[in-house]
């Protein structure tokens, strides 16, 4: 057995390696978890996006798909169903409502299940193919305005069907609010009969397709190079904006965890290496006086470490990889998904992590072993180690840094945790040194001292220690961050993060109601209870020129750039900014400027910037105006929401139809109805199916983000846990040597507490301030969104610190004074 | 051999020449460069001034692994305060300097010398979990086990009490004398010093005689 092993067997079982193995397999098996987990959530996220689309890619077109197409998807071994959309009348007893008709083959949707129920507002359950041929399921709003119950019959066409259910849920709901008419679905199979598609229709052909990633990312590059006019790809990146901001929110909160889980670990390995090195430099002076060299030492240490650091990692992959399958589990019913299986990539990458974790904090402190004069076996103070520099950490938090970054997959957010975290050491290490020196010379701590010797000591110890005391603070102060910012700022960001997506967000989008019906609609609202329903106008246009230059649909490369400028514009007037909007560019028009306000994000895609001008016709008419501003708006918030507001005075002279989004609650659904028979030519859009949706979107990433702060919040337990003991021995050894001298055990302790107590407060606050700074900068600069002051914090914060230390100051009082003073000395000999 | 001048002159003009075999006391008051001179001698200190020639080589010619080298090989240690090390039981105290040697031996060679101290029993005690005496006695079979030419010993009575002191001194000229070694021991015990073949006094920093 090579002697590297024997050393470490002879290390482990000595004691001396559990603390520092223990932080790795802690913070390979938070890492790995979290990977796996993150990698588990994040999949399953983007496959019930894609239910969303109910596909993983649906092409649309406005004549049939050349056979060849839908052919190639079946040839790739990819699942394939079909749709065609068209809107038409269809007439029940109680009257005739346009129907959004949507036929679709008997495995549609892909992804994701259809929901029905056997009346309106019953109970709905998933249903398990699509409507069977004859049959139709109509949703709630046909039902009541057709006055179509389930059994009844209705005329399509030339056709007649029974009405087999209430559809309740459709994947695809919601992706086109302005365009959506009540549904009516049916069997593709029956289209014929009805024949309602005939040459000039407006119909709409949807092919979708499912399968493995690489498989529909192939077939997509191959579909998009055969594109003709009136035909487009839609995927997840191009069909739903509100979807994709959640996601993307989601892989923040979990990189940010990843990150933090990464960064405790390090420091603890930092910490427990520290000591280890320091508890080794004697044996070290002897093993140079029994001949070995400097070369030799540092390989034997070296490997002893890179033996310790792979078995350790192993047994963290394989204790991730349990936590995660046992979590995942235990919330199964929590995460309303089954996650895929989990894939190696997070193993390895735990591992490497693991690795360069051990490397990068344990190398340079055992660099330092080798550095030990043998001398120091005659003369003890020879060679003493030098405090642990920021630099002799370069490599180390170097390679880490690269680490977060990857592990984040985000350049942005790893660059502010790290630059938050390195700024945070410096801080808290330099106001901690000017903390504790300036508590100890005060003119209160004199008088404190003229009372009580052991207040005197502690005080002095306080003054003595000072650099080590900060390092030692600093560490405490940054574990403690840590877990504040998982407990406390996790909380905050937790609840404004579900505060963006409110339960009480508008449930229902009003379409289509023309100027002389505003009055008389907004009286109808208020009577039925739906007090806050702003009736916003809309103005219909296309976009022809950009500075001057006529808009050509070939100018733009990206395919959402080029369907924006293909349709029209759904132009708005409002002399305030909306409520929900903010500006991010230039200001707010007043009220008679030429001028417009655009969304951030289209200004983005097709390339506009501040001053640009803008041409659009309506109807026979056209306007230009220059871009004043930029607005950033929230797609989760369900509001209604324009790309391009304009002064009222540009376009109030234009024909405009008015849409309103407004909540609903349980119960006044009756009303509806009324409004429906009331206002015929009004359509109303029940979003509340996709609002669902989106919240258990979002409220599955809450609990999967949460699941995963318990390991982030293990790994800062451990920082914590070796800053506490990293100064144990020395303290043992002055208070052992304190009570040789007679010191009484009152005496002992009480200087201990109140150093440790000091040290707790000052720690505690820095920590406070630490989590509530990197709280507000997350929150605000990633999460876009604003983290009220949280007084817990401020409480908790400093409590926890004290707490803490008074704990540790009790502890390590047991100790010291259960061990008798001569073999604590003997022992540090 | 001869040490000499920096801003704080610990040891100056010293000649002394050690033959094989020979059994060296060092011997003067605290503070009068006795330790310094057995790390000059060990090649753990460098002098500012001055060689040692120690088996054959000229120790300050060599860089620190090449000397580090030489000790594992030629030279073995007693010291004051037994520096066992604390991670590792007696048996593999005793092995270490065999292991680094990379001897496939090291254990039978360790359990022998061990039983030749009287600590057959004592095997796998951790040096916390022995006496003064006995911790020494293990320092003893560590320095004896790598059979060097020359023993170098620094107070080796200095913390233990009279009783374990005697019986340690005992075992080592024992051992000494079985094994030939050159030893050069530094003490302030003038009894212990009476009986080595040789006296070299320091006071200031200089022989005295």
């Amino acid at each position: 057995m090579p002697l590297a092993l024997r050393m470490l067997g002879r290390d482990w079982r000595a004691g001396e390696l559990r603390v520092l193995a223990a932080a790795l397999v802690v913070a390979v098996a938070s890492i790995t978890s979290v990977a796996f987990f993150a990698d588990r959530v994040s999949r399953a996220l983007v496959r019930d996006a894609h239910q969303l689309l109910g596909a993983d890619l649906v092409l649309v077109s406005d004549h049939a798909w050349k056979a060849e197409i839908g052919d190639e998807i079946t040839r790739r071994g990819l699942q394939r169903a079909e749709a065609v959309n068209f809107i038409s009348m269809a007439r029940g007893e109680a009257g005739s409502q346009l129907a959004g008709v949507k036929a679709v083959t008997d495995n549609y949707p892909l992804r994701g299940r259809l929901r029905i129920a056997s009346a309106p507002n019953a109970p709905d359950a998933p249903a398990a193919d699509g409507p069977a041929r004859g049959s139709v399921w109509l949703d709630e709003r046909l039902v009541s305005a057709l006055g179509a119950p389930v059994g009844s019959r209705l005329k399509l066409g030339s056709a007649e069907f029974t009405v087999a259910a209430v559809l309740t849920l459709e994947p695809e709901r919601g992706a086109n609010f302005f365009n959506i008419a009540p549904r009516l679905m049916m069997h593709a199979a029956d289209v014929p009969a009805t024949e309602l598609v005939r040459t000039g229709s407006r119909v709409w052909y949807y092919l979708y397709a499912a399968g493995e990633p690489a498989a529909v990312a192939a077939f997509e590059t191959w579909a998009r190079a055969r594109l003709e006019r009136g035909e487009r790809v839609d995927n997840l990146e191009s069909g739903r904006p509100e979807v994709r901001a959640a996601i993307e929110r989601a892989q923040s909160f979990l990189g940010l965890t990843a990150l933090l889980a990464a960064i405790l670990a390090g420091v603890a390995i930092a910490l427990a290496t520290r000591r280890f090195v320091e508890r080794h430099l004697d044996s070290c002076a002897v093993m140079r006086c029994l001949g070995a060299t400097q070369g030799r030492l540092l390989g034997l240490y070296g490997a002893e470490f890179l033996i310790l650091g792979a078995t350790a990692s192993a047994l963290g992959c394989a204790l991730g990889y349990f936590a995660q399958g046992a979590l995942a589990a235990a919330l199964g019913d929590l995460l309303r998904a089954s996650l895929p299986a989990p894939s190696v990539a997070p193993a390895l990458q735990g591992f490497l992590v693991g690795l360069v974790l051990l490397l990068g904090f344990a190398l340079p402190p055992l660099v330092q072993l080798k550095n030990v004069p043998a001398v120091r076996v005659i003369r003890r103070e020879a060679g003493a180690p030098r405090g642990g520099t920021l630099a002799m950490y370069a490599a180390g938090l170097g390679a880490l840094s690269g680490l977060l970054v990857w592990q984040a997959g985000d350049l942005r957010l790893g660059l502010y945790v790290i630059g938050g975290f390195g700024v945070a050491v410096l801080v808290f290490a330099a106001v901690a040194f000017g903390a504790l020196r300036a508590v100890s010379a005060s003119a209160v701590a004199r008088r404190l001292g003229a009372r009580s010797t052991a207040l005197r000591y502690g005080l002095a110890n306080l003054r003595r220690h000072a650099r080590g005391n900060a390092v030692q603070v600093a560490s405490l102060a940054l574990g403690l961050t840590a877990v504040l910012l998982l407990t406390f700022t996790r909380n905050d960001l937790v609840d404004a993060w579900r505060r963006s997506a409110p339960p009480d967000a508008p449930n229902r989008f009003l379409i289509g109601v023309q100027p002389e019906q505003i009055a008389e609609v907004r009286r109808f609202l208020a009577g039925a209870g739906i007090a806050e329903a702003d009736l916003l106008p809309m103005v219909r246009g296309r976009l022809v020129a950009v500075n001057g230059k006529p808009v050509a649909e070939a100018d733009y490369g990206e395919e959402r750039a080029k369907r924006l400028v293909e349709r029209e514009f759904n132009l708005s007037y409002a002399d305030e900014l909306p409520a929900h909007n903010q500006i991010a560019a230039g200001r707010w028009y007043t009220s008679g400027a030429r001028e417009l306000s655009v969304e951030e994000g289209i200004a983005k895609t097709l390339g506009w910037k501040l001053g640009d001008e803008l041409t659009f016709t309506v109807g026979a008419e056209r306007f230009s105006a220059r871009i004043g501003s930029l607005r950033k708006l929230r797609w989760d918030s369900m509001k209604i929401n324009f790309f391009v507001i304009v002064p009222p005075a540009l376009l109030e002279g234009y024909p405009a139809s008015f849409v309103s989004a407004f909540r609903v609650a349980p119960g006044q659904e009756k009303g509806l109805d009324e409004l429906a028979r009331r206002f015929p030519n009004l359509t109303l859009v029940d979003v509340s199916a996709a609002l669902r949706q989106a919240q258990n979107v979002v409220d599955q990433v809450i609990n999967a983000v949460q699941f995963v702060f318990l390991f982030a919040l293990g790994a800062g337990l451990l920082v914590l846990y070796s800053a506490l003991v990293a100064t144990e021995d020395e303290r043992r050894r002055e208070a052992a040597v304190m009570r040789v001298y007679g010191a009484s055990r009152r005496h002992v302790t009480g200087s201990q507490r109140v150093e440790f107590l000091a040290m707790g407060l000052v720690a505690g606050v820095l920590a406070t301030i630490g989590a509530a700074v990197i709280g507000q900068l997350l929150a605000r600069r990633v999460f876009e969104l604003d983290l009220p002051p949280s007084a817990g914090l401020w409480l908790a914060g400093p409590l926890a610190g004290v707490l803490l230390l008074s704990l540790n100051a009790w502890l390590s009082a047991r100790k010291v004074l259960s061990a008798s003073p001569a073999l604590t000395l003997r022992d540090s000999v | 051999m001869k040490s000499g001048e920096a801003d704080l002159v610990i040891l100056r003009e010293i000649d002394l020449d050690v033959t094989p075999g020979e059994v060296v006391a060092v011997v003067g008051a605290s503070g009068s460069g006795k330790s310094t001179l057995l790390a000059i001698l060990a090649g753990l200190d460098t002098p500012t001034a001055g060689s040692v020639q120690l088996a054959g080589a000229d120790l300050f010619a060599l860089d620190e692994d090449a000397r580090a080298e030489l000790r594992g090989r030629a030279v073995g240690f007693v010291f004051q305060s037994f520096q066992l090390l604390p991670s590792l039981n007696a048996l593999e105290n005793v092995m270490l300097p065999l292991e680094l040697a990379g001897r496939e031996d090291a254990e039978d060679a360790a359990r022998e010398i061990l039983a030749r101290v009287g600590l057959a029993e004592r095997l796998h005690h951790y040096p916390k979990h022995l006496s003064g005496g006995e911790q020494q006695r293990v320092a003893l079979a560590r320095a004896f086990v790598v059979r060097p030419q020359v023993l170098l010993a620094d107070e080796p009575t200095g913390s233990l009490d009279a009783e374990s002191g005697d019986a340690v001194i005992e075992l080592l000229f024992q051992l000494n004398r079985e094994s030939g070694t050159t030893l050069v021991m530094v003490t302030h015990d003038e009894r212990l010093a009476q009986r080595c073949t040789r006296i070299v006094r320091l006071a200031a920093g200089r022989i005295v005689a």
